[in-house]
């Protein structure tokens, strides 16, 4: 996110679903999209369908390479070498858009510069693609327009996270690639109300509709609106909290719905930092695994259980409708919290509905301004949408970027920050499956998703499972510097040499128990997608 | 494109270009039986159900694969037409049981009766789990089929209950193509296709193989294609129609899918992906489609509030939770506490959320697992 704000000026998807399959060209990389977004899966096959150019960039073999004009199975890691790699070879061939450039964008001399590092050779080795495919692949993007960039969490789960997405957006200002239909540069959101939690400010530095903390004019419009004196210093993120925890520094944490024994990397450290914690309150729907350390649980409704609205990767507020009661004593969690917050003898929480808090939300949040509960009974409304009467916004920077100009940004290529050695000979990415969604709290639930998908596999080449003569099926023990799981071994081509692949749902053989927990220094995304491991077969 | 005049039934109706003849007829609010038709799928004319008689046109054209032209005259139901419709349906009945359809005392007979005299208990249509939701009865009823003079043939063959979500019953298929063209067209999959020749054509998987080791991601669009019984969900087949429907949200992925819950006696019976909207238009996943219901009525749900007191957790009253969480909350120092929210909560969550650490505690520690 922080890379596309750095750019264009905007975080978020700068195009709309429907658009894809008109695309002519699509460059989907770092997301496995029929597996994770399925129905957005089937926009890129229906872009295929009418004629589009598909290039994947992923090293796994994946559903969308059968249907892909050009694989590039770059090594984990090299996003950065393989993107700006296509940049220079744009440039070098004068396939770039020099109008849009000079009128739209800014610093471009910068990035020609830097892209003087870039050269084939120096991308091919890094990348492990041969360089015609590199330059195949660059003339197919800049050539077919519109074309539409789609990236997911194989983009931001890097410790250079926020390199990749700048490298991706470098690629489409380049070609004139934003502000118009079926192209821009689109991070597919992995959970159902990402965006709406970050619209509405469930972040460290910004308040509801990315309202900077520390902007004082801004400080000064919700002091006002809320009663209360406000920081202009911006928080700590979810990483930050752990190692304040684990300080001793926090001592109480109220989680809403959130996992994190499953999600965070180094997950055992995790557990024992959230076990140092004097307080501990967790409000879910199930007991997890997180609810099993806390002193207190909350019981919360499900979605079929309350009204409300999420926001989906393409910025469209949608609602949620209450079908049904919740069990028991279960309640919405917006009535937790402010109850909480009434017994603490806080003003303004006395809401009565779910429309009640939402008023609120668009009379303090410029984006979502002109959304009500009303309107969006005829169907979604896409953010921007600052009075009654505008339509919504399906595609972002048409007119200009949302910072003004579009800044192109000078990159360097940077390891992964670890890398397979002679102790841990392969490199561990991680990712999601159809069947099952995030850490399981409900898919693993449903007896006939856990049939088709039961537990995890760690996927591992023919060529490295003979080396270590193990067998499709066998049980074998992954092994890195954080921890040791074990696994059932699924002898594939999917996975290239060297590299071996886990899903993150199972809480039986977690795979964020190996992760490393090293982030990106500006989003505090955490390297997810590379961490180097051994594999050897399990002695019992 | 611009518009074009045409006369239906000799109502002059005025559609744009680009529309095929059944298009522009069901804009004019006129209807025309159609079975193997489906506004998600390229016109296919097998089922032949949709013929028309256009003037300057020979034979019966299918309307659903004719192009509508400016000026165009057409008759959707003239008596020729009606006698062609009732052949066709013959042929097609002689293949699906079907003595209910045309039985003359259809309709006084409820689902729990026992027929005596008409039909065979595994012919009729109240023991099918589709009765009063099929397309066959509809085009029955609107045709009016009042014998069918073939011999009808019951293909015997045994139901498959391999897959864990929906059941194929391949002796009520009518081999309108539905089901293999979804998952080609607009799934992009292709795991079945129409096997074996003539008489023995039946929709399947490739040599016959399990689904499973097809490449079926259970999506269940053949199921919510399927005009007849053929494909029925499992977990809702003797379930009859819902209660009532609402619209709603996914929760699982960022796609954010409109869905509708169809719920019966306080439980959702079933999950069913909306056509109407710009995001999925009719399309979902198997998380989507089949992996909602479980959950949410699930025994593990969490029921009252727990406080945990000697490493046990006990239950509490709302009250006694609160009362707890408030004064333990206020008891630290401020900047002792943080606050993580959800992205799997609502908007209006996560402002309650993010705005009660804000000004409970006047410092901005509030997150959630975006990054993740």
């Amino acid at each position: 996110m922080a890379g596309l704000v750095t750019t264009f000026g905007s975080g978020a998807m700068t195009n709309s679903i429907r658009e894809i399959g008109d695309a002519s060209c699509i460059l989907a990389i770092g997301t496995n999209t029929t597996e994770a977004h399925p129905v957005i899966g089937l926009e890129i096959k229906r872009a295929v369908r009418r004629g589009g150019k598909l290039i994947v960039a992923n090293t796994r073999e994946i559903e969308l390479v059968s249907i892909a004009d050009i694989w590039l199975r770059h090594r984990p890691g090299t996003d950065v070498a393989l993107l700006m790699g296509m940049a220079r070879v744009i440039v070098d061939e004068g396939l770039h858009d020099t109008a849009f450039i000079e009128e739209r964008c800014e610093n471009f001399d910068a990035l020609k510069e830097s892209l003087k590092k870039f050269d084939l050779d120096f991308v091919a080795k890094t990348t492990g693609i041969p360089s015609g495919k590199i330059v195949e692949a660059a003339r197919m993007y800049a050539q077919n327009s519109p074309a539409a960039i789609l990236y997911a969490m194989g983009i931001t789960q890097h410790s250079h996270g926020t390199d990749n997405v700048i490298a991706t957006a470098n690629l489409a200002m380049l070609t004139g690639n934003v502000g118009k239909p079926s192209s821009g540069v689109n991070p597919l959101r992995g959970q159902n109300n990402v965006q709406g939690a970050c619209d509405l400010g469930a972040l460290p530095n910004v308040y509801p509709g990315y309202q900077s903390v520390a902007d004082a004019a801004i400080k000064e419009k919700f002091e006002k609106a809320w009663g209360a004196e406000l920081s202009d210093k911006p928080g700590l993120t979810i990483t930050d909290m752990f190692a304040a925890a684990d300080r001793g520094e926090i001592k109480a944490i109220y989680v809403v719905g959130e996992n994190p024994p499953l999600s965070e990397p180094d997950a055992l450290h995790a557990i024992e930092t959230l076990k140092k914690l004097d307080f501990l309150v967790v409000q879910d729907i199930f007991m997890t695994e997180t609810a099993e350390l806390a002193d207190v649980v909350l019981p919360a409704a499900s979605f079929a259980e309350r009204d409300g609205t999420f926001t989906n990767t393409e910025r469209r507020v949608q609602r949620v409708r209450k079908a049904l009661d919740p069990p028991g004593d279960a309640r919405s969690d917006w009535w937790i919290t402010s109850q909480i917050a009434q017994k603490m003898g806080m003003k303004g929480f006395d809401f009565i509905s779910s429309s009640n808090i939402f008023d609120e939300i668009t009379s303090l949040t410029p984006s979502y301004g002109g959304i009500s509960y009303e309107r969006l009974e005829n169907g979604g409304l896409q953010w921007p949408c600052p009075d009654s009467e505008h339509p919504g916004t399906p595609i972002l920077h048409t007119a200009q970027f949302a910072r003004g100009k579009g800044h192109f940004v000078p990159l360097e290529y940077r390891e992964s920050a670890e890398l397979p050695d002679d102790e841990y000979p392969l490199l561990l990415t991680t990712g999601r499956s159809l069947y099952h969604f995030h850490t399981g709290t409900m898919t693993r639930k449903v007896k006939d998703l856990n049939n088709l998908l039961g537990e995890g596999l760690i996927d591992i080449n023919p060529v490295d499972a003979e080396k270590l003569s193990v067998s499709d099926g066998e049980l074998v023990k992954v092994t890195s510097r954080r921890g040791n799981i074990t696994a059932r071994a699924n002898v594939t081509e999917v996975s290239d040499e060297g590299v071996v692949y886990m899903n993150f749902h199972f809480a039986e053989s977690s795979a964020n128990v190996l992760t490393n927990p090293v982030f990106d220094p500006v989003a505090k995304i955490p390297e997810f997608k590379v961490c180097a491991v051994k594999v050897e077969k399990n002695s019992h | 494109m611009g518009d074009i005049t045409l006369t239906i039934d000799g109502i002059e109706t005025r559609v744009s270009e680009g529309m095929t003849v059944l298009e522009a007829t069901q804009q004019a609010g006129i209807y025309i039986p159609t079975l193997c038709y489906h506004p998600d799928l390229a016109p296919y004319g097998a089922c032949r159900l949709c013929i028309v008689e256009i003037e300057k046109m020979r034979g019966l054209p299918t309307a659903c694969t004719t192009p509508a032209t400016n000026g165009m005259v057409v008759q959707t139901n003239t008596p020729q037409i009606q006698e062609f419709r009732r052949g066709i349906l013959e042929l097609l009945l002689s293949e699906h049981p079907h003595p209910c359809l045309t039985c003359w005392r259809r309709d006084k007979c409820g689902p729990f009766d026992i027929c005596l005299r008409n039909v065979d208990v595994t012919q009729r249509c109240v023991l099918c789990p589709n009765n009063g939701n099929c397309e066959l009865q509809e085009v029955v009823d609107y045709v009016g089929v009042e014998t069918v003079d073939l011999p009808f043939t019951s293909r015997g063959l045994p139901i498959d209950r391999e897959n864990p979500f929906f059941e194929r019953d391949y002796n009520l298929c009518i081999l309108c193509g539905r089901c293999v063209r979804v998952c080609q067209e607009v799934r992009g999959v292709g795991a079945i296709a129409f096997t074996s020749r003539g008489s023995e054509t039946l929709p399947g998987t490739a040599f016959g193989r399990l689904l499973r080791d097809s490449d079926c991601k259970y999506c269940g669009a053949c199921v919510d294609v399927c005009p007849t019984g053929a494909l029925v969900e499992r977990n809702r087949k003797w379930e009859g129609a819902p209660d009532s429907k609402v619209a709603t949200t996914c929760p699982y992925c960022g796609v954010g899918c409109q869905l509708e819950l169809g719920l019966k006696d306080g439980r959702i019976m079933e999950v069913t992906p909306l056509r109407e909207n710009d995001v999925n238009r009719g399309q979902a996943c198997v998380k989507g489609r089949f992996g909602i219901p479980e959950f949410v009525h699930h025994t593990d749900r969490l029921t009252t509030p727990l406080v945990k007191k000697d490493g046990a957790f006990q239950e509490a009253t709302w009250d006694e939770a609160l009362e707890l969480v408030a004064s333990k909350l206020s008891g630290f120092k401020k900047e002792e506490v943080a606050v993580m929210s959800s992205a799997k909560c609502t908007n209006e969550d996560n402002y309650v959320v993010q705005k009660f650490t804000r000004t409970a505690f006047g410092h901005n520690n509030v997150d959630h697992c975006a990054r993740l």
